[in-house]
């Protein structure tokens, strides 16, 4: 019965009861799944994204001239309630499109649905590579940097360092698996020399740090990746500060730039970890500007990484429909395949090959930066850079 | 060495945190022998108040103060809760306080984030215990140390409580026998106010020193709650020594299996627990408990097949439910099918928990497997539907023959806990063995065929599983293995004494109760279209335990109305709110205190008092004979 | 012209726990339709000994026999299989179960329908069911919830089931305790004539002396583990020795003088 679930548009009252019925006959409808409830540190900042971009197309007289309404489901953390979720959506609330999800089991159990269903989904988070390539479907288009994306970009500079003993430490579920999996094949393509030495697999979310950092130490590596995330990257810096496992070694580290996993670090933040992330303080291009701007009045609070998602998938979402002129699934599918649209990063566009937007991330540093961990020495790289070769693509993709 | 000496003291560090929070499990379970699943909540709120607490107060004795006030102010809490809702269902059916704990669990989920906010909070370190000292070359954090020193004396104040005052001797007297407690005319109410608050303070003070470690976050309750409930089992329950060693042993395997098998901790505490529960069933600390001289809460109301009347009424809501594809759209009848499948899912929960008297923790993995069955069958080897439904369930039914023979060795909660040990276990290797399993990515594509595709059809299919699901449990109710099976529940020592083998009826019981759980899980395989983990998962066995206790458990088939309320109402809110957790927590809380035997439990009795408040027409009905219609 | 073996002969039993002799090197036999009675003071190995005629309880060495079968070290369920039936000190019944059913059970394990998941239990036998309930005098509580019956009533529908499976032997560890003196009497009684009538041998622990001199056609007496006499009620109440034990653990009793004994 919240209200904020049913955005209405800035010139609309949100109604009492929140009913989505009050939308109008005319309005076009865009059903919206994440994982609300177990995952609040990272989907508030990514409703406040899509509420903003919402905002921002109505303002501008909507999509072809129709107003645009977002009807947004939690799904608990669980693939299945997704799919009760995605089938309400589709079945009764007559959406036009799915969009959201942010694990990456529920971004393939939507995935799959949509597929199933012939509904149109545009995953917004998930980032496992079977989205767009061993399970991707005609349906399915996704806007964030796939792990592949990520860990090729980690890759480039991580080659770069002279060291040759390597420790893995990755929560131990698909994404982790294969986040660590990329990157070992990518980084051995490159520095044939180097030598795995370890590798550990906390189960996610349930770390127990101490013993993890004593392991990985004990190997002795001269470098070390890390895909844990959240209260286990706490964990695991705490730890690894203490006992000194980051002194003398080079980390690399997916997601840890993202605010909403560096914020929390405080002054605890190692500093000198090669990380992916979204340093929005030292991004200066007009897009940008314009987004922060917005952003930040609105809310009185910076943007997270997943705001700039949440604003881009509904941005994507409105070019999309806007470009097909019509809520036909073919021809949505048609007018997105190729299609170029601005983001607060810059031009993006969703590859017809595989139907992977063309966003990118930054890479960059860590530092300590008045008690808070910031990015720096940080560059957008282009996501169409880091992306395998057209024939490798056509071999991952299932035919359909 | 140094690294070996290094890497012991580090996990004897992770079982200090654990055994403060497991002895305040045990404490409770000894003696008010309350499952209590907000345990992890409290631990979670004790963090929480303690971030708080430590942020405002400054230097060491805030930092310290702080940790120590949010103790007692959980106590607090826990003795309010205690107080207005636990006593009121000391004397409702066994586990029936698990569903009020779990109510309070969810809603305190949520309330944490209303109140503190979504974002992960990182506490100060502690004064004094910021750094590290080096042993040879290798650095221990010496707030480790200051856990290491914690544990023993937390345990040896423990100790002294239990040994040297009378508050302790009550304790220990009423975890060997309740009744003989209750026989010494000891205030129980004060005894269990006062046991659930030290209880509860030992698991906040154990979440509040995680403040210098850990990022305290939403779901911290979770993480720690079945752990806790393992170590608790595996030390024996009510032993606090017990808890010692098992977090003691369960924090070391885990601090050295990394060093061999780096992928064992997801599913270490759970094999320890199964080995050891096969071995030595009470636990390596715990006794045998004395037998219970009466059964606590069983009903007097014996169970009787519906009359006349009642089959008419049946018959009419089956009616009402089969026309609800010619007036409902799709999505009331996709919603129609998951409720029907979880209709059978907690029928079979029901079987073998209010006919057999045996709670299962892990009977979503019998579910699953059914589930994971059509999956195989048909993704890999291309079966048609039918025969996929057909023989998915049997990987149900073969699971639930394999661990049933060794949890019916076991009763009550540790037969719980053995099934949660098992449950786990077939979660991992579903989680872990990517290349068949497909990992927690699951198996994606089950869908249904032509026939059945479309939302009605399924749903007509889901209803007639459902119903005759229904109807062939309930005539085993009645039926003379039905009959055995509940003397097995009510009495052993007398169905071992007139022939019966109590353990292979039991036995029997499990593999039925898999078996049609695995039905459910086939269906849910091809509602949903995919197979994953979390379909064997704690929290969807959590969900079956909840769909029996709500409908009811001392009732024939209160879990056909417990499954409709319960999952109607989880999808609706999960539909309309982000704050379902807060609502429907709240929701069952006050079933629990309101309808204490159950919605149909509750029905039932007053359709009874009804009945003797009529006038005594003929001197039969004078006396108390429900049983005889 | 061979003798036919005793319906129950005891041999040598011995059991002992941790160095000490609960029973030692007790023997004893029983015909059919004899009552026995086993007495002693408390801790003379009664229990102990009466658990490990039906299996209950494992002896260290020494055998059990019925009717010339070896049955020692069986488990009770088997036991009851070659026709042992047997009430409990405190009583053992199904609390959520009407009477009937109670009876039911038995009767449906006796039938060996344990595993017939479709048929009718409350159809099952309810005639014999009946009549087993009218014989022990429980005809009118056939549908009473067990848990609501009162203690004496209990111990009834315990004999009821005892005799569900036609047993040759009935082990009865103190029947009447708990009950008051008027039913402890109706009791036996009840028992008594149904052990001669169908030709049932019973063995009974109590500490009734009333009961044990009023109803045994034989005692057997143990102490610290040891047979110590064995006989009629005369014989036995004429022992020196049994009157030693009972003086020697302050337990003296003589029925002769006890108020209301002449019941």
């Amino acid at each position: 019965m919240r209200a904020r679930n049913y955005f209405v548009g800035a010139a609309f009252a949100l109604l009492a009861g929140g009913m989505a019925h009050s939308a109008l006959a005319q309005d076009i409808k865009i059903g919206e799944i994440n994982s609300y409830s177990l995952l609040p540190a990272f989907t508030e900042p990514y409703r406040k994204g899509w509420q903003l971009a919402v905002e921002e197309i109505n303002a501008a007289g909507g999509i072809n001239g129709k107003k645009l309404v977002v009807v947004s489901k939690d799904d608990g953390g669980k693939p299945a309630d997704a799919q009760t979720a995605a089938n309400e959506l589709v079945s009764s609330e007559g959406v036009a499109m799915l969009t959201g999800t942010f694990l990456s089991n529920i971004g393939l159990a939507v995935s799959d649905f949509a597929n199933q269903k012939k509904v149109f989904f545009l995953a917004a988070e998930p980032l496992t590579d079977a989205v767009t390539w061993s399970k991707g479907n005609k349906y399915t288009f996704r806007l964030r940097p796939s792990n592949y994306m990520q860990a090729a970009m980690l890759v480039e500079a991580a080659a770069k360092l002279p060291a040759k003993r390597w420790a893995t430490i990755a929560p131990n579920y698909e994404y982790g698996q294969s986040a660590v999996a990329v990157f070992k094949k990518l980084m051995s393509e490159k520095r044939p020399d180097i030598q795995w030495v370890d590798e550990q697999w906390p189960p996610q979310g349930k770390i127990d740090a101490g013993p993890v950092v004593q392991a990985v130490a004990a190997a002795n590596p001269e470098a070390i990746l890390n895909v844990t995330f959240g209260a286990d990257l706490v964990k695991l810096v705490r730890e690894g500060n203490t006992r000194g496992l980051f002194k003398g070694r080079e980390v690399v580290s997916f997601l840890t730039g993202e605010p909403e996993y560096l914020d929390p670090l405080k002054d605890e933040t190692p500093e000198g970890w090669i990380v992916t992330g979204y340093p929005w303080y030292s991004i200066k291009t007009p897009e940008h500007d314009a987004f922060l701007k917005a952003y930040q009045a609105k809310y009185n609070d910076y943007p997270r990484l997943g705001s700039i998602v949440g604003y881009q998938t509904i941005k994507a979402a409105a070019a999309i429909l806007a470009k097909a002129g019509s809520t036909d699934p073919e021809k949505l599918i048609a007018a997105a395949e190729g299609l170029s649209m601005p983001s607060p990063f810059g031009a993006i566009t969703f590859r017809k090959i595989d139907h992977q937007s063309t966003l990118g991330a930054f890479v960059g540093k860590t530092a300590l930066k008045d008690g808070k961990g910031v990015m720096v020495d940080s560059a957008y790289k282009k996501g169409a850079d880091y992306l395998p070769s057209d024939a490798e693509v056509e071999k991952l993709r299932p035919k359909d | 060495m140094a690294f070996y000496v290094v890497q012991f003291l580090t996990g004897l560090a992770s079982a200090a945190s654990l055994f403060l929070v497991a002895s305040g499990l045990s404490i409770i379970f000894g003696v008010t022998r309350i499952v209590n699943f907000a345990h992890g909540a409290f631990y979670m709120i004790g963090a929480y108040i303690a971030f708080t607490l430590t942020e405002r107060l400054s230097g060491a004795f805030g930092f310290w103060g702080g940790i120590v006030l949010a103790a007692i102010a959980v106590a607090l809490i826990g003795v309010l809760v205690e107080m207005v809702l636990l006593r009121r269902i000391y004397h409702a059916p066994e586990l029936f306080q698990l569903l009020a704990t779990f109510g309070l669990t969810l809603m305190v989920e949520d309330l944490v984030v209303l109140i503190w906010g979504p974002d992960d909070l990182v506490g100060r370190r502690a004064p004094g215990f910021k750094g590290a000292i080096d042993f040879f070359g290798q650095n221990i954090p010496s707030y480790d140390l200051f856990l290491i020193v914690l544990g023993p004396v937390v345990l040896g104040i423990l100790w002294l409580l239990f040994q040297r005052t009378r508050w302790g001797v009550l304790v220990r007297a009423a975890t060997q026998d309740r009744d003989m407690v209750a026989a010494l005319g000891v205030n129980q109410k004060w005894l269990f106010t006062s046991v659930f608050a030290v209880g509860v303070f030992l698991a906040a003070l154990g979440g509040a020193l995680q403040i210098p470690r850990d990022a305290v976050h939403h779901a911290m309750d979770l993480r720690i709650i079945v752990e806790v409930f393992v170590v608790v089992v595996i030390g024996g329950l009510g032993s606090i020594v017990g808890a010692f060693v098992a977090a003691v042993l369960v924090s070391e395997l885990n601090a050295f299996g990394i060093l061999i098998f780096p992928k064992i901790s997801i599913i270490l505490v759970f094999l320890v627990m199964a080995v050891v529960l096969i071995v030595r069933p009470w636990g390596l600390f715990g006794k045998p408990e004395a037998p219970a001289r009466k059964t606590p809460g069983l009903t007097v109301n014996p169970w009787r097949p519906l009359t006349q009347n009642e089959r008419l009424m049946a018959l009419a809501a089956l009616v009402i439910a089969a026309t609800l594809p010619l007036f409902a759209g799709n999505y009331a009848l996709t919603v129609g099918s998951e409720i029907a499948i979880f209709v059978i899912f907690a029928v079979s929960l029901h079987f073998l928990m209010s006919v057999g008297g045996l709670a299962s923790f892990g009977h979503a993995a019998y579910f699953g497997l059914g589930a994971y069955g059509v999956a195989f069958l048909a993704k890999m080897a291309g079966l048609p539907m039918i025969v996929c439904l057909l023989l998915g369930p049997l990987l149900g039914c073969m699971g639930a023959a394999v661990f049933g023979f060794f949890a019916v060795q076991l009763s009550g909660v540790y037969f719980a806990m053995l099934t949660l040990a098992f449950a786990q276990i077939v979660w991992s290797i579903a989680f872990q063995w990517v290349s068949v399993t497909g990992g927690d990515n699951g198996i994606l594509g089950v869908w249904p065929e032509k026939w059945a595709a479309s939302p009605s059809h399924f749903y007509w299919l889901a209803l007639g599983v459902a119903t005759l699901v229904t109807i062939a449990l309930r005539a085993m109710v009645f039926s003379p293995f039905g009959y055995a099976l509940r003397a097995t529940r009510d009495s052993l020592l007398r169905t071992e004494a007139i022939g019966i083998n109590a353990k292979r009826i039991q036995w029997t019981a499990f593999v039925i109760a898999g078996t049609t759980a695995g039905i459910g899980g086939a269906l849910f395989a091809y509602l949903k279209g995919s197979v994953f983990p979390d379909n064997l998962g704690i929290s969807l066995s959590v969900d079956a335990l909840v769909m029996v206790l709500l409908g009811g458990v001392e009732t024939v088939s209160g879990a056909v109305i417990g499954a409709i309320v319960y999952k109607a109402l989880n999808i609706w809110l999960v539909s309309q709110t982000d704050l379902s957790k807060l609502v429907l927590g709240g929701f069952i809380m006050l079933i629990v205190v309101v309808f204490p035997k159950g919605i149909v439990g509750m029905l039932e009795m007053l359709a009874q008092r009804r009945r003797k408040a009529s006038p005594p027409g003929s001197p039969l009905l004078a006396k108390p004979i429900e049983s005889a219609e | 012209m061979s003798v036919a073996p005793p319906l129950l002969a005891v041999e040598g039993l011995t059991k002992s726990y941790g160095g000490i002799h609960a029973v030692r090197g007790v023997s004893f036999s029983l015909r059919a339709g004899e009552i026995l009675a086993l007495i002693g003071p408390n801790g003379a190995g009664k229990s102990t000994c009466f658990d490990m005629l039906n299996g209950q309880n494992k002896p260290d060495t020494g055998h059990v026999r019925l009717l010339g079968e070896e049955i020692t070290g069986r488990k009770p369920r088997e036991v009851w299989r070659l026709g042992v039936g047997r009430t409990f000190q405190i009583t053992a019944t199904f609390a959520t179960m009407t009477v009937r059913e109670n009876v039911q059970v038995a009767l449906i394990s006796h039938g060996k329908q344990l595993f017939n998941l479709f048929g009718s239990a409350p159809k099952f036998d309810r005639g014999e069911a009946g009549r087993l309930l009218e014989l022990v005098g429980m005809g009118g509580y056939a549908d009473r919830p067990c848990g609501e019956l009162a203690y004496g009533d209990l111990k009834r529908l315990e004999l009821a089931v005892a005799l569900a499976n036609q047993p040759k032997l009935l082990l009865m560890d103190e029947p009447t305790a708990g009950m008051a003196p008027r039913e402890r009497v109706d009791l036996m009684r009840l028992t008594a004539s149904i052990a001669r009538e169908k030709s049932i041998g019973v063995l009974f622990t109590e500490h009734d002396m009333d009961v044990v001199f009023e109803h045994a056609d034989r005692i057997i007496v143990l102490n610290r583990g040891t047979l110590i006499a064995e006989g009629t009620p005369a014989e036995v109440r004429g022992n020196p020795q049994v009157q030693a034990v009972y003086l020697g653990e302050g337990l003296v009793y003589d029925a002769r003088h006890r108020e209301g004994a002449s019941t």
